[in-house]
């Protein structure tokens, strides 16, 4: 893993002093946990490391402390019995947070997600739900090899029932966490590691920025919200529509900017629910349409986000919808870069949509 | 392969692949079962530490002796009108799988799972059990719902899945939910109640609840990783929690040695995490009963997680899908050396003058009777596939809180469909 994300201080991470507070997207998670477990007796914290050490990742840094043991601990290594025992303790009444400490490891809870988590309102008739936000660092760009790189998200897409989430703003991440957490629905909460400290550009070769230059990386103090199932608009543009989430959707900034193509950028931040009034307007509105995401590209998400494009924007689209993702290879560790969906993917997609 | 010369002299290695002793044809003898004495077996203090159970893992703890008389420490001495109370349970499960069984056989519905032999497990532990203790049951433990008396009527709707089941039709027959009865809602998915169970004990106790959890589950589905999962949360947080392994010496046609049997008990699975074990005569219900008791006072007291381990046998096939005499001898049912529970509480409570034949074959009619009835009464809300189902539109409620766009545009596609196929009928009825 890249330096940036190798963080063994022992402290909680401490906010930016000044009139405005400015957080990187571990510190506005922290919050955002650190609030619902305040406001909410129910809220309970469990994963690997995420007890006395605060999460490999530092982001429940200080909350076992702060609200006790039995409100935040550690657990066996076992994703299974992690997500297992959630589900009996969302049923009981309990509203827990899980970490799984990679999403590349969510794999072996998957069982107790799809056939358990999400289908339990459904075949009890509403007698037990399973509120629980499974946290989890996903995405590549950190050198963290094929089993630290992963972006699993399609997987759960697929399945009815639950709810998938993805910030790519401090902000964002605070509002939307807090979201998931109240919501009566499992959600999975998939948190871009290679934006954690900052907001990567693509350009990898290039200082990385850190958030306290972001307008996004202001974060109001206490509670606040954004509701699931709404877009963000990164920038209005007239040229193409960008449909992206997660880092990509910095990449596709710097390289429209870079480019100096007009783009209407919309973060999806929730793929379920998904904000599809917003994607019909922009792309009615431009008749160009670019997807990106770092997931593989087969029966990744992009295919159901062009599928839903073709399918309502058809006589509106003035050049084939363009997939931008990473290969259908496992994700290579030296490669890195070259399996990277960067600059010159997204370029070339933009050129082949502009083209007449 | 590797061409190895020839002329060496290390042993070729061998691969060992289970087999039952007994296959259709061959005569069953279970002569080789240590059955042990009923009595003989120590009932430690219940805030023992666990390693006190060791011999009990490898023991078989049983009240009921061949005299029909209740022997030693773990004796639950209960009254007369307890275990008539029991047997009444025994009578109506049995009826009520009779009936059902047939009802599959009468193409009433597509599927059922007896508990015949295996009665004990299910009624008198729930009788063990505080009625809002939270159980995550299997499929076979129908004797807790009829033990905590939630309504019959309400589990043979569900079985027809007709318009009164309270699951709206979703869940395949047998696989109960009942918030009210602290019955959670039961998974096709094997094991995957075992952790579930344990995060619902361990959030009880977080909560600084009374309320204590008890799970069951195959012997074979112990071989699944959430069983493993589940011992080792249990054990890590003291989690008040009973998991009941049966051990009904069958799943589908593979035998116990399939999940390991050959080797160790399941009890003794307990050890290796620390959790206290008792290996129990799920045959005996005075047994079954002490010892799923034992383990609740223990959990109830903060002294920890049980693994029970019930050996029993599943007297007849695994659900109407399967036909046992294409893989087991015929006698095993016959030959199974711990009887059948009925019968010994049966002939327990004649024995104490309490009971007799007469009026257990009262019983027994008064059962298969109220079973009819309320059988003929839930068949007034229809039966698998004759119509009289949940209104189409329950298809896609429930999925999340809130309907969400695109499944509410797939119900208007269902609807669409409904309108065309069947012209001026209310489509989501
Ligand atoms: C995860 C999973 N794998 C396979 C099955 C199919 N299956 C249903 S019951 C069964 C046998 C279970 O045997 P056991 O656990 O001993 O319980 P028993 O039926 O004997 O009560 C199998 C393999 C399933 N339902 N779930």
């Amino acid at each position: 893993m890249s330096d940036a994300l190798k963080t063994h201080a022992r402290e909680k991470p401490v906010a930016e002093q000044g009139t405005e507070r400015r957080l990187n997207m571990i510190e506005a998670i922290n919050d955002a946990l650190d609030i619902m477990l305040e406001r909410d007796p129910d809220v309970i914290i469990m994963g690997e490391d995420v007890g006395y050490f605060g999460g490999v990742f530092r982001c429940t840094a200080g909350l076992q402390e702060k609200h006790g043991k039995t409100r935040v601990f550690d657990t066996p290594i076992s994703e299974c019995g992690i997500i297992g025992v959630a589900v009996g303790m969302g049923a009981y009444g309990l509203r827990p947070v899980p970490e799984i400490q990679f999403a590349d490891y969510i794999y072996p809870g998957l069982d107790q997600l799809i056939s358990e988590a999400a289908r339990l309102r459904y075949r009890s008739a509403c007698d037990y739900i399973a509120p629980m936000t499974v946290r989890s660092p996903f995405g590549g760009g950190i050198f963290g090899g094929q089993t630290h790189s992963q972006s699993p998200e399609a997987i759960f897409t697929h399945v009815s029932g639950l709810k998938t989430v993805i910030p790519s703003t401090p902000y964002d991440a605070k509002g939307l966490l807090i979201s998931c957490i109240e919501d009566n629905d499992p959600v999975i909460f998939f948190e871009p590691k290679r934006i954690y400290n900052g907001p990567f550009s693509g350009f990898y070769d290039k200082p990385v920025e850190p958030w306290k230059k972001h307008k996004d990386s202001v974060v109001p103090e206490g509670h606040y919200t954004i509701p699931l199932g709404k877009a963000r608009h990164v920038t209005e543009g007239e040229e193409l529509t960008v449909l992206a989430y997660g880092t990509m959707v910095h990449v596709a900034e710097a390289v429209c900017r870079e480019k100096g193509v007009e783009a209407d950028i919309l973060d999806l931040r929730t793929m379920v629910p998904l904000d599809i009034e917003a994607i019909e307007a922009s792309v009615k509105k431009t008749g160009r349409c670019m997807i990106v995401h770092e997931a593989t590209r087969t029966s990744g998400f992009g295919a159901e986000l062009s599928a839903l494009v073709q399918e309502r924007c058809f006589y509106h689209l003035e050049a084939p919808i363009e997939r931008v993702t990473g290969f259908d290879t496992p994700y290579p560790h030296s490669l890195e870069w070259a399996y990277f969906p960067g600059p010159v993917r997204l370029g070339e997609a933009i050129d082949r949509l502009l083209k007449d | 392969m590797v061409d190895r010369p020839a002329g060496s002299n290390k042993p070729h290695l061998e691969l060992h692949v289970p087999e039952p002793k007994f296959r259709p044809g061959d005569q069953a003898d279970f002569s080789h079962i240590d059955i042990g004495e009923a009595g003989a077996q120590p009932r430690p203090d219940e805030a023992c530490d666990a390693k006190e159970t060791l011999p009990l893992c490898y023991d078989l703890i049983r009240v009921l002796g061949e005299d029909n008389k209740a022997h030693g420490a773990w004796d639950p001495k209960l009254d007369p009108e307890t275990l008539r109370q029991m047997l009444q349970h025994f009578a109506t499960v049995r009826a009520f799988d009779e009936r059902m069984f047939r009802g599959q056989r009468q193409g009433k519905t597509s599927f059922y799972m007896k508990c015949t032999g295996e009665e004990a497990t299910s009624v008198s532990a729930a009788m063990a059990l505080a009625s809002d203790d939270m159980v995550f049951p299997s499929y076979r433990q129908q004797g807790v719902l009829i033990a905590r008396g939630y309504p019959m009527i309400e589990m043979i709707n569900q079985i027809y899945s007709n318009k009164a089941d309270k699951l709206k039709g979703r869940q395949l027959p047998i696989m109960y939910s009942s918030r009210e009865h602290s019955f959670f809602s039961i998974s096709g998915n094997l094991a995957t109640q075992t952790p579930q169970a344990v995060g619902w004990a361990m959030a009880s106790a977080i909560k600084n609840d009374s309320r204590i959890a008890a799970t069951w589950v195959g012997e074979g589905s112990t071989a699944e990783g959430d069983f493993h999962s589940a011992c080792t949360f249990a054990t890590v947080y003291n989690a008040p929690v009973i998991i009941n392994v049966i051990n009904n010496q069958w799943a589908i046609s593979s035998f116990s040695g399939f999940a390991g049997a050959e080797r160790t008990t399941f009890a003794a699975r307990a050890l290796g995490y620390g959790l206290a074990g008792l290996r129990v005569d799920g045959n005996d219900p005075l047994a079954v009963y002490a010892a799923e008791r034992w383990a609740a006072n223990r959990a109830r007291a903060n002294q920890g997680p049980t693994l029970i381990e019930f050996f029993t046998y599943r007297a007849e096939g695994h659900s109407t899908s399967d036909d046992p005499s294409g893989y087991r001898s015929a006698q095993e049912r016959e030959e199974w050396p711990l009887g059948d529970p009925i019968n010994r509480l049966k002939n327990h409570l004649i024995e104490l003058g309490e009971w007799d034949e007469d009026r257990q074959a009262a019983m027994d009619k008064e059962a298969a009777e109220k079973v009819k009835a309320t059988t003929k009464e839930a068949e007034k809300n229809g039966i698998l596939g004759h119509g009289l189902h949940h209104p189409f539109r329950t298809m896609f409620q429930d999925v999340y809180e809130e309907l969400p766009w695109h499944l509410e545009e797939q119900a208007a596609q269902a609807k669409r469909e409904r309108e065309i196929k069947w012209p001026g009928e209310e489509p989501w009825s």
